[in-house]
């Protein structure tokens, strides 16, 4: 157990150095940078000497294995330096948007997995019925949009129609979570149900369902202590591949509905060229993606017995 | 056997009937500027924001653009650039992985630890990022996607080449004095490209939608350009009043997306009729 996690820790460190490296390079090859998009910004003509002035105060002139070394060894101190835009420290910046973002992604989670289950299995019991084949379709169509055009069907639905919800999140309030949550979970649900039903369909199929229902085991605790229990599985392995696509999800919906989270801040560093922001935007999500991908491998035996022989070996 | 053979034939009628949704769809977004009831860059204040009716089907934007001319056009941007992206990640990825999977070695091992970290880091974010600093535009999104999209085509193509290899119709035709070139290009690439295929079938409309993503969030095509993703973002300000101007190019993007997705399915299925059984 500690030697797995010891090992997908250091694993980290070739991919962080990687994709930093990457982003770096990328960011230096860009041309435009901070100082150019700042003054333009502001509409200023100013001097050559004023930006050279500036570019130095920032590091930009040094050479780019130099800065790259710098912000290396700062990051080892869990200094991200500042922000080009704001001047605030950026780890700070950071951990105080954090919980935010990750609410919206635990919550998101536990929506989705509540609403997969339970209509996955629905569907499996009721397979060729009406409302299975409802919920077929339902789900495809969830899975052919994209998330930006879910929140503004569900804004115009809830906060226009109905009038029932706030159309920007009022600071980090249940009732602004509640769109941001309904968007990212119907997303992921929509891919999920499919998934439980199929792996639902299968567990049903096998002999020891059979062998239970023969002994006069009800439906019902079939269900829940074993097709449950074996459909978990199917869902934790779906759940660990899509962290991906939710973190960046979290970007697009954060914006959409001012969610004040650091998918917000990424994209706004992004449109003002804040290296130092965007580049922390990438450590921080390849920590918690490899971090969420560890946790799931750890929870792996606790649901499938089959899987802690391994370990013994 | 009888239920089998009925499944095959449903699953042929699927593919011909997405089959030729999809080619019609493909063939619009090709002449869709000609095919375009009004200018989609002709501005008429005075008829901003018009709903619906029968001389603008779709209504028109805070331009007075003629949607549905911008919905058509959009077509030609939005799904002509997913096809290219598509077609590029198959063919860099399959290229890779062909090579490494051929080669072995220290190639090998170079080129999957580089798809490695591709794969070991969440896509979408450093697409993000590398639209983010590449400073926005269509062919700087499909640059981005592109760039973190390939590995999984690289994975595919190289555990099929390295199976290939050990069979002994290869050998054969590696004995018969083929080069390595032919070998390649005649007796291998013909049998691994199904399953590459299939992957990038049902990767269009997910390719679709975050290109969509990227535009929506300024990082894609930019207004005044036709392309769904932007209209999207650009109309959104307007949901309360005229929502047929952010929700049409949005239902654009659903459909096309549905159809490549039924289209995907459909080729699945037919090629692993194990998968059509449910």
């Amino acid at each position: 157990m500690k030697k797995l996690i010891l090992q997908r820790l250091l694993q980290l460190i070739p991919i962080l150095i990687g994709i930093t490296f990457l982003s770096f390079g990328m960011m230096r090859l860009a041309g435009s940078d901070a100082v150019t998009e700042r003054y333009s910004a502001t509409g200023a003509v100013v001097s050559q000497e004023v930006i050279d002035a500036a570019r130095e105060e920032l590091g930009l002139d040094k050479p780019f294995l130099t800065q790259y070394g710098l912000w290396l060894f700062g990051l080892l101190r869990g200094d991200m330096g500042t922000s080009y835009i704001s001047g605030r420290d950026v780890f700070d910046t950071f951990v105080s948007k954090l919980p935010a973002t990750l609410l919206l992604c635990a919550g998101s989670i536990l929506l989705t997995v509540a609403i997969s289950i339970s209509l996955g299995i629905f569907a499996a019991t009721h397979q060729n019925s009406v409302s299975d084949s409802l919920l077929q379709f339902l789900s495809f169509i969830g899975n052919s949009m994209p998330n930006f055009f879910v929140a503004l069907l569900l804004m115009q639905l809830f906060s226009i129609k109905l009038r029932l919800l706030p159309v920007l999140s009022e600071g980090l309030s249940l009732r602004g979570a509640v769109l941001p949550l309904l968007t990212l979970s119907i997303s992921m649900s929509s891919k999920y149900l499919r998934q439980v039903r199929a792996a639902v369909l299968e567990e049903l199929n096998k002999d020891y369902v059979t062998g239970a229902r023969a002994r006069g085991v009800s439906d019902a605790i079939i269900l829940r202590k074993n097709v449950l229990k074996a459909s978990m599985l199917t869902i934790l392995t779906l759940l660990a591949l899509s962290i991906g696509s939710l973190l960046g999800g979290t970007a697009i919906i954060e914006s959409i509905f001012m969610w004040d989270g650091v998918g917000k801040l990424a994209v706004d560093a992004i449109t003002m060229r804040d290296y130092p922001l965007i580049q922390a935007y990438v450590v921080w999500m390849a920590v918690i993606y490899v971090i969420v991908n560890l946790i799931t491998d750890l929870l792996y035996p606790m649901l499938d017995p089959r899987l802690r022989f391994e370990e013994v070996e | 056997m009888a239920p089998t053979a009925l499944k095959k034939d449903t699953t042929k009628k699927r593919l011909i009937i997405f089959g030729v949704l999809t080619a019609s769809l493909i063939l619009v977004s090709i002449f869709a500027i000609p095919l375009c009831p009004y200018d989609p860059y002709l501005q008429d204040l005075s008829n901003a924001k018009a709903p619906p009716s029968a001389m603008h089907l779709l209504g028109t934007d805070r331009f007075g653009r003629d949607l549905f001319s911008r919905v058509l056009a959009g077509s030609h941007t939005s799904i002509l650039s997913t096809l290219l992206l598509v077609a590029i990640i198959t063919i860099i990825g399959t290229a890779v992985g062909l090579l490494a999977g051929w080669w072995g070695g220290k190639i090998d091992v170079i080129l999957m630890r580089l798809s490695d970290v591709f794969l070991a880091f969440p896509g979408l974010v450093f697409a993000l990022a590398v639209a983010g600093v590449l400073g926005g535009g269509l062919h700087n999104a499909v640059a981005a996607l592109a760039a973190i999209s390939w590995p999984k085509y690289a994975r595919i193509a190289r555990s099929q080449t390295a199976a290939i290899q050990k069979t002994p119709f290869l050998a054969a035709a590696r004995i018969s004095g083929n080069s390595n070139a032919r070998l390649i290009l005649f007796h291998v690439l013909p049998n691994i490209i199904g399953p590459i295929l299939v992957t990038s079938m049902l990767d269009i409309g997910t390719m679709m939608m975050e290109l969509a993503g990227l535009s929506f969030l300024g990082l894609g095509a930019k207004p005044p350009a036709a392309e769904w993703g932007s209209m999207v973002s650009d109309g959104r300000s307007m949901l309360s009043d005229s929502p047929w101007i952010p929700f049409s190019p949005g239902f654009a993007i659903l459909l096309s997306v549905m159809i490549f997705n039924m289209l995907g399915d459909t080729i699945r299925d037919y090629a692993d009729p194990k998968h059509a059984r449910r």
